[in-house]
């Protein structure tokens, strides 16, 4: 037990992948034991995870539960990973997805089940492994591991287009974190200038970057938030995201929205921003603007979506930008809304993906036209659709709308966006979001059922149910009371805003 | 007893969650029926036993806050789910909680028989926790909380019966355009928090305005701040310019309209102006705009009124109209008058909206007042209560619309203009003409509608119309001008709410009772010659509205199409944002401009390398021939 709680973040990181191999060693035709065992390893992990998160204490500063091994010595590369409230909730989240995600896909795939369990597996370990990271390099390589399962899982088991879709997602990727790596080793080289020793240690790097030359932070920061930026993905990046969505299995998609474009976000807050506060203030107008513009178009676009699925994709962008603008706005306030609006779009994304996953299962297709009338013979998801619907949509009182009045609250009044022009055109997307989110509601479950096929639809079965209800507990509770969540980040967020105030009001010292 | 207001809450919820979750097993109507009214009624005896409890205290100590637990709190917000308890929340508490009960119990008997019957009642049980979320609130973001649940109740209910075609389109249509209209008042109330919070660094209603009290007259953020509030307002309480949404409200089933679209939630705007009264009072520009925009809505949707062949249809711009008035006393500074004007047109537009579902009921749904008449001798109750409502709306005395529709206007003139007196008068012309309108088409003309047998409703129904007509009769008596000598109870009890922003205030107290009496019988001689016209030209001189309708048919029409203004809406907003997202946004930038870059690249790639890949053939001879170039060449270069 000792031995577990001194290990607890690697535990969790490859218990995932010590289930992969447990199941890479099961003959591949005992499906049900697959997909039991993946559901089993992937709620270990969730279980230790959610120890960890009671165990964490928010009035700590720095990180938690480190571990650190010596990995590449010369140059100062370790194994080191820890916490702090940033990377805690968005850990809980991932653990918590992948086994909802796999429970609620549980019957949709039928071929090549073990490498597809082995697969969600492994990408649940790089994904866990991301949020833990402490060191630059570590983090690199956990951050390209993930795309290699997520290459596949598109590219096997998903839609028609799947290969056009898998390859466009792993270039468009790679063409942006080849860009980090590089800024990696030049941060590393940087250390090694000032301080004498190259490092990839994180918490050395955010002594040292912030005194690199301003020329040099430009080109690195440009370098990590592009890579950051397509990850988000944000406008106008955000091309990969519908096809590679469409074409995703359903869990790939949950998972997809659910995490991965966290990701993007997670590396702008805990790298490109604190790294590199003086070219952060010199971009963040910029990436406000693409942001606020990303809220618009994504909801714009995705109001005349014809297919379900990729009308939840273009509702992302929106959404993510959201989140964007509060990291932007660099108050306690926005970037809380941020940090939990990332939770809340894995909750309330994740969860539509899995119910448009529901209804192509049954009907195989996902062409908002083909339905209409679902309300009469399929109650008990048109209610889960509504209930999920309207998170995603910012009723007060469930989670999304946490996120976003934070957000939008605190960018209002932040001296580092300096106008409150962004909160207000990023407010139209409340509107947007209700057009877009009851039209496509309404022409799926209301109206007249006219079409045959969709009399004998079957309500959901009981395993859909629970993995709904699983994610509906949460969007009910961070919508009513989100204090569980929010104290846990909150002195970790006020450190990074506190630090950026501090830099702001170097940097105009320094100007006069 | 204040410290569990909560239970209030926590009953209408109880409701919603049992006939929500396991409704579907109860299956017995009566059950499910009784449980979403009889919790509700409960709801109501918690308000009126704090209303007691107030009452015992004097005036200046009826304030409570009662905190539950934190909501959110993070940097310097800090929110809780906690109710303030006064004399304005106490009584819009038992307004809600005391009409929503009548309407409950009459819709055990409407309802019956409907396929969603606990569906029903789960909506509606959800709707007064959200509207009493509303009015019990003690910070800006906890009523926003309520604000957008009426909002999603009311819209889950416009669409509820949600398979059937309503004019052009159908009820689910209906819902969606009040939901998505509301967001866009919303949208600016929203807007007004973030400058309230950036402002005053709080949302709580005792921090805000103890800030409030010590500003200067005038103030500039304070203006934006109340201008974004009544946007917010605008929607909700459906006025110009975001009024559309409650005629195609009407599409829900009829008590929704009585309880919702009539009585409590489209009144939610003026009591949030209400409680705002120091905010407001410390930005007359906003209030000068307040009155103008009522009084204009108050002409503007009577006129529509006039000429509407719906029996609903006419009703809901009448409320349309109603609140116009209710906000031209916000905006004159009469809050209390405003506050009267709530209360008592609670109690008899639920009665004509329920009187309406009653003959609607005996007709087999029938809505056009064309195809109605004669129903007083079969419809007995529901006439002679639906008459007394009417006459209550039109402002005779003494009933109580009579009290407090003059009030509003006396308020007008002292405080406001003559130009707004004027404008509320002729709305109270049209109000008294078009109510009895409908009371001679629907119940004295002849019958029009063929084989049908009506049939007065039930008990079960007709006793809630016999209560709201008992009230709608005499409740203007709690509040009866001063200047008849009598104490004004409701003025008193109200007085310590709007104290605070009375001070601010530069009221007129010189005027005189002379003129007031003056004013009051000039109104009254108007709503009597609109109902005395409107009687004659419907029961004696049919022929002349048919000469009239097509002498003036430009008029007619345009009041019939209610300006035109849905298809203006349409053209000038809907239509382009759906052309724009569709053929520019999506299938021209994202998939031509974007797309056609990334793949773009792409080609140019493979294009690149399936040039450059000649040269590693895998030929030696090939290679042989290169490296002999090379050599040549460097040799050339050196010597």
């Amino acid at each position: 037990m000792e031995l577990l709680q001194k290990h607890i973040l690697t535990a969790i990181i490859f218990l995932p992948f010590v289930g992969a191999l447990v199941i890479s060693l099961i003959n591949s035709e005992r499906k049900n034991l697959i997909k039991f065992l993946g559901l089993l390893f992937s709620t270990l992990t969730f279980i230790i995870s959610v120890y960890v998160f009671i165990k964490y204490d928010p009035a700590k500063t720095g990180f938690q539960f480190v571990e650190k091994y010596p990995w590449i010595q010369s140059l100062d590369i370790s194994y080191k990973v820890g916490i702090d409230g940033i990377s805690l909730l968005l850990l809980v989240l991932t653990t918590f997805l992948t086994p909802v995600g796999l429970l609620a896909t549980w019957s949709s795939v039928d071929k090549r089940v073990k490498g597809y369990v082995i697969m969600f597996l492994l990408l649940e370990t790089g994904m866990n492994g991301v949020f833990c990271a402490l060191d630059t390099f570590l983090f690199y390589i956990f951050w390209e591991t993930m795309l290699i399962p997520m290459y596949f899982i598109i590219g096997i088991w998903g839609g028609e287009n799947r290969i056009y879709a898998a390859v466009k997602f792993v270039i468009y990727t790679m063409v942006g974190s080849l860009l980090m790596l590089v800024a990696i080793i030049a941060l590393g080289n940087f250390a090694s200038q000032m301080g004498g020793q190259f490092t990839g240690d994180l918490e050395k790097l955010y002594e040292v970057a912030p005194k690199v030359s301003l020329n040099a932070q430009i080109l690195m920061f440009l370098a990590f938030t592009l890579s950051f930026a397509i990850k988000v993905p944000l406008f106008p990046f955000h091309t990969w995201l519908p096809d590679a969505h469409v074409e995703a299995p359903t869990a790939g998609s949950v998972i997809l929205a659910g995490v991965l474009l966290k990701m993007g976000t997670y590396g702008i807050l805990r790298f490109s921003i604190p790294l590199f506060p003086e070219a952060t203030f010199i971009f963040l107008p910029y990436i406000a603007v693409l942001a606020v513009v990303g809220i618009i178009y994504g909801a714009l676009v995705s109001f005349v979506q014809p297919d379900l699925k990729k009308l939840v994709a273009y509702s992302s962008v929106s959404h993510l930008g959201f989140v964007v603008l509060g990291l932007m706005g660099l108050t306690i306030e926005s970037v809380q809304g941020g940090l939990i609006q990332m939770v809340n779009h894995g909750l309330s994304t994740g969860a539509l993906f899995m119910l448009v996953g529901m209804i192509y299962d049954r009907r195989h297709t996902r062409m908002i036209e083909e339905f209409g009338g679902l309300a009469r013979v399929t109650p008990v998801y048109a209610t889960f659709f509504m209930i999920v619907a309207l998170s995603s949509l910012g009723l007060p009182g469930l989670n999304g709308f946490v996120g976003e009045f934070l957000i939008l609250l605190g960018s209002f009044k932040s001296k580092f966006l300096g106008t409150t022009a962004f909160a207000i055109f990023a407010a139209t997307g409340v509107i947007l979001a209700a057009v877009y989110l009851l039209t496509a509601y309404q022409r799926i479950f209301f109206g007249k059922l006219t079409k045959t096929e969709n009399q004998s639809i079957k309500d959901l079965n009981l395993r859909e149910i629970v993995s709904l209800a699983l994610v509906l507990i949460f969007i009910v509770w961070i919508g009513i009371y989100p204090n569980t969540f929010l104290k846990k980040s909150e002195p970790s967020v006020k450190k990074v805003v506190e630090q950026m105030e501090k830099y702001r009001s170097g940097v105009f010292r320094a100007q006069r | 007893m204040h410290k569990y207001i909560g239970l209030a809450l926590i009953f209408p919820l109880i409701g919603f969650i049992v006939n929500g979750l396991f409704g579907w097993k109860i299956r017995k109507e009566k059950i499910i029926g009784w449980i979403g009214s009889l919790t509700v009624g409960a709801s109501f005896v918690v308000s009126f036993l704090v209303y007691i409890e107030l009452l015992g205290l004097p005036s200046y100590a009826r304030k409570f806050t009662v905190e539950y637990f934190s909501w959110i709190k993070t940097g310097g917000l800090d929110i809780s789910f906690s109710y303030l308890v006064d004399p304005l929340s106490v009584l819009m508490a038992m307004v809600v909680t005391g009409v929503g009960f009548l309407i409950h119990v009459y819709s055990i008997g409407y309802m019956h028989g409907d396929k969603g019957f606990a569906r029903f009642f789960a909506y509606l049980n959800l709707f007064i926790f959200m509207m009493l979320t509303l009015v019990l609130a003690d910070n800006y973001l906890l009523m926003f909380l309520g604000w957008e649940g009426v909002g999603l109740c009311s819209y889950l209910l416009i669409g509820f019966w949600y398979d059937k075609p309503f004019e052009k389109m159908t009820t689910s249509d209906a819902g969606r355009k009040a939901f998505i209209v509301n967001r866009i008042g919303d949208f600016g109330f929203l807007i007004g928090l973030f400058l309230m919070y950036k402002y005053f660094g709080s949302l709580n209603f005792n921090t805000v305005f103890s800030i409030a009290s010590k500003l200067q007259v005038g103030d500039s953020t304070v203006f934006w701040i109340t201008l974004l509030l009544f946007v917010g307002a605008t929607g909700k309480s459906a006025q110009i310019p975001l009024y559309v949404w409650l005629p195609d409200a009407m599409a829900g089933p009829t008590p929704v309209s009585a309880l919702i679209h009539a009585a409590t939630m489209v009144t939610a705007g003026v009591y949030m102006i209400a409680r705002s009264s120091v905010l407001y009072a410390l930005a007359p520009t906003t209030m000068e705009i307040v009155a103008v925009i009522g009084a204009l809505t108050a002409v503007y949707a009577a006129s529509m009124g006039l000429v509407q062949n719906g029996i609903k249809k006419v009703l809901a711009y009448s409320t349309i109209s109603q609140l116009g008035y209710m906000f031209l006393a916000m905006g004159v500074g009469a809050f209390s008058a405003g506050i009267f004007h709530l209360t008592t047109h609670a109690f008899f537009k639920a009665l004509l909206f329920l009187g309406a579902g009653a003959v609607m009921h005996a007709l087999d749904n029938e809505e056009d007042i064309q195809k109605m008449g004669g129903l007083k001798n079969y419809l007995p109750i529901t006439y002679k209560t639906f008459f007394i409502a009417s006459l209550a709306i039109a402002g005779i005395p003494p009933l109580s619309g009579f009290f407090s529709k003059d009030e509003i206007l006396w308020g007008a003139y002292s405080q406001g203009s003559f130009w707004l007196w004027l404008l509320g008068a002729i709305g109270a012309f049209m109000t008294a003409f078009y109510m009895f309108r409908l009371v001679a088409l629907v119940f004295e003309t002849p019958a029009r509608y063929g084989a049908k047998h009506p049939h007065e409703a039930p008990k079960v129904m007709t006793l809630p119309l016999v209560i709201l007509g008992f009230f709608s009769a005499v409740a203007g008596f709690i509040g009866i001008p001063e200047s008849f000598g009598l104490k004004n109870l409701f003025h008193h009890w109200l007085e310590p709410v709007f104290e605070d922003a009375n001070a601010k205030l530069i009221l007129e107290s010189a005027h005189s009772t002379t003129t007031e009496f003056i004013l009051m019988f000039i109104s009254v001689l108007i709503s009597a010659g609109g109902i005395l016209l409107a009687r004659y030209l419907y029961l004696e001189r049919i022929n002349v509205v048919a000469k009239l309708t097509q002498t003036f048919s430009g008029i007619y029409k345009l009041l019939y199409n209610k300006y035109y203004v849905d298809e203006i809406y349409d053209t000038i907003v809907v239509k382009p944002v759906k052309w724009g997202s569709e053929k520019l946004l999506w299938r021209f930038f994202d998939v031509k401009i974007i797309d056609g870059i990334v793949n773009g690249s792409a080609r140019v790639t493979s294009a690149v390398s399936s040039v450059i890949r000649f040269i590693q053939n895998g030929i030696v001879q090939f290679y042989a021939v290169v490296f002999l170039i090379g050599i040549l060449i460097i040799l050339w270069l050196i010597f």
